[in-house]
């Protein structure tokens, strides 16, 4: 029982602390030294005061996105820059060249990249000196653009002239307030860096045990290969036999290469302190494996899928001309719900919890009575929705699996009439 | 400059570095998994699962066939022991039958041999019997010359005899 408490006090005030070390208190750095730890923050930027609250929507968002920077706990590791620009070529050098400060903010512009928020932006103004150029900060605006949406936008204060810093380039072609802009960022990112973590043990973990299989052939599984085993066999014989059919063997490495990836990238991405990367919740991760789903299942389409698609035999043909354009919108439809699915999910898990640990500074107003009261019931809270979050781990990536195995199900099923 | 100002949901802007480098990523370990470790476990398990089956098949089987073997063996066991019954009632029956025409046979040579020595008996007391005959009547010739011999010393006596002979002999 003892123990039991230590260790919760212990997790309690490392929560704590390390949530306090990155957003509560916005302390100095250089110049404008500001240690306060009251509800507002009033610093100095570019010669203005600017009053802020605490946010823990802006806290949680700035949480789940990818970063140039690896940061666990007070620490931000620099990570390589591959940038595009086009007519000007690659810039390769590496984040710390920024001089990170806190919440990933580069003291520092490189070949006019600047770092805000743990990501790269670019001033694209060309009046702006090339090279390392110290930089005074920051200004963020909201904007409202040409088609009326309003935009928040950031400016760079460098010789008191104000710079506008634009977003790298996305593919969601402005849905969500992106698009193309003047270069386009091939980091490696945190994201891959995760990636790049977890396949390497994932990869480790996996021929191993397959080395297993062939050395202790006959033999009953031991260890890490009869703890992956069970697994193994639940997505081969509850997933890609009942849903896929006689040529589950075809597919079956597809399918285990999603769930173990998903999985353990969901898995990573939940382990404290140690970055809480969000891969999974990436649209851009999700959409390339919903996209590897879309191809996998559509290049596999028979005879009979692709009829059933455009012209459904057996119906009366002002049915077919209703069921022809549902049934060849399900065919994007579906691997655009995947995509978002597990998208939504995984990024909702991670707010939660920023938000949950957020409380603290929300009730607790810098003052230690109510941030330890309000530390304990948001712990307690957190706690809880950690291990609902191990739950969704599992949940999404088998789901992920599941409806992809009966998308291919569905496409290689033989006409049975 | 520390502050957190930017409303920005990044996640829902796909990123086209992510994207390239998690289609590279993926593939990579898509190949290497498939190649070097789902295949091979898929394989092992396949075979596993296989040689499981066939173990117990195998040991169904051999019990089934140990099952018949044992019955057949109880069989075989009840045939010989029906066999041995019978041979031993046909050693018997053929022992019977033996001696009993053993018996006969002796009962048979043994009338035989009786009924040689009887016949033999016959023929020598026939032989005997004539021998005796003979005997005597030489020796009734023998007296009757010499009572003759002493009788017939005159002719008158011989005369006498003779016609007393032819008289018989035209009796006769």
């Amino acid at each position: 029982m003892r123990r039991y408490t230590l260790t919760f006090i212990f997790s309690l005030f490392l929560t704590a602390f390390l949530f306090a070390q990155n957003h509560g208190e916005h302390s100095s750095n250089g110049s404008h030294s500001e240690g306060s730890t009251e509800e507002h923050h009033t610093e100095v930027l570019c010669g203005e005061e600017v009053d802020h609250d605490f946010d823990p929507g802006k806290t949680a968002f700035h949480h789940v996105s990818d970063q140039n920077i690896y940061t666990i706990g007070p620490v931000s590791i620099p990570l390589p820059c591959i940038l595009y620009v086009p007519g000007e070529g690659l810039h390769t050098f590496s984040s710390g060249k920024f001089e990170i400060g806190h919440h990933g903010n580069g003291h520092k512009a490189v070949d006019r990249f600047v770092l805000v928020e743990g990501t790269v932006k670019r001033i694209s103004d060309p009046s702006f000196p090339t090279g390392e150029v110290e930089i005074s900060g920051f200004i963020p605006k909201v904007e409202t653009g040409q088609d009326g949406k309003e935009k928040d936008v950031v400016y760079v204060c460098h010789n008191e002239k104000l710079y506008l810093a634009e977003s790298k380039s996305t593919a969601d072609g402005g849905m969500f307030g992106g698009g193309i802009t003047s270069f386009y960022d091939f980091s490696i990112t945190k994201n891959v860096v995760s990636m790049l973590i977890v396949f390497a043990l994932l990869a480790w973990m996996f021929i191993s045990i397959a080395n297993a299989y062939k050395k202790r052939e006959g033999q009953a599984p031991k260890g890490l290969q009869s703890f992956i085993e069970p697994i193994f066999l639940f997505i081969q014989d509850e997933v890609a036999k009942p849903f896929i059919g006689a040529r589950w063997e075809q597919y079956l490495p597809f399918l285990q290469t999603l769930f173990f990836f998903i999985l353990g990238l969901n898995l990573f991405g939940q382990i404290p302190f140690l970055g809480g990367s969000n891969v999974t919740g990436n649209l851009a991760f999700t959409g390339v494996l919903a996209l590897f789903t879309f191809f996998v299942v559509n290049f596999s389409g028979n005879k009979h899928y692709w009829e059933h698609i455009f012209w459904m035999p057996g119906a009366p043909a002002w049915v077919k001309l209703i069921l022809t354009p549902v049934e060849f919108l399900g065919i994007f439809i579906k691997p655009f719900t995947l995509m978002l699915r597990l998208a939504a999910n995984i990024t909702a898990g991670h707010i939660v919890i920023v938000v949950f640990v957020s409380l603290i500074f929300v009730f607790g107003k810098g003052q230690v009575a109510p941030s330890l009261g309000t530390g304990i019931g948001s712990t307690l809270l957190t706690m809880f929705m950690m291990s609902i979050e191990l739950l969704v781990a599992f949940i999404q990536a088998f789901v992920f699996t599941l409806l992809t195995a009966s998308y291919i199900g569905a496409a290689t099923e033989e006409a049975h009439h | 400059m520390d502050m957190i100002f930017l409303i920005d949901l990044s996640v829902i802007k796909p990123d086209f570095g992510l994207i390239a480098w998690t289609t590279a990523i993926f593939v990579i370990f898509w190949w290497l998994m498939a190649k070097f470790a789902f295949r091979p476990i898929m394989e092992a398990l396949k075979k596993r699962e296989s040689d499981i089956q066939n173990s117990l098949d195998d040991a169904k089987r051999t019990r089934e066939e140990m099952a018949q073997l044992k019955a057949k063996n109880e069989e075989l066991l009840a045939q010989a022991r029906e066999e041995r019954a019978l041979i031993l009632k046909e050693a018997k029956d053929a022992g019977t039958s033996i001696v009993e025409e053993a018996k006969e046979k002796a009962k048979i040579e043994a009338q035989k041999i009786v009924a040689n020595a009887k016949e033999q008996i016959e023929n020598q007391k026939m032989a005997a019997m004539i021998e005796l005959k003979n005997q005597v009547g030489t020796m009734a010739l023998d007296i009757a010359e010499k009572v003759l011999q002493k009788e017939l010393k005159g002719d008158t006596a011989q005369e006498s005899f003779v016609s007393g002979l032819v008289k018989d002999i035209k009796l006769n």
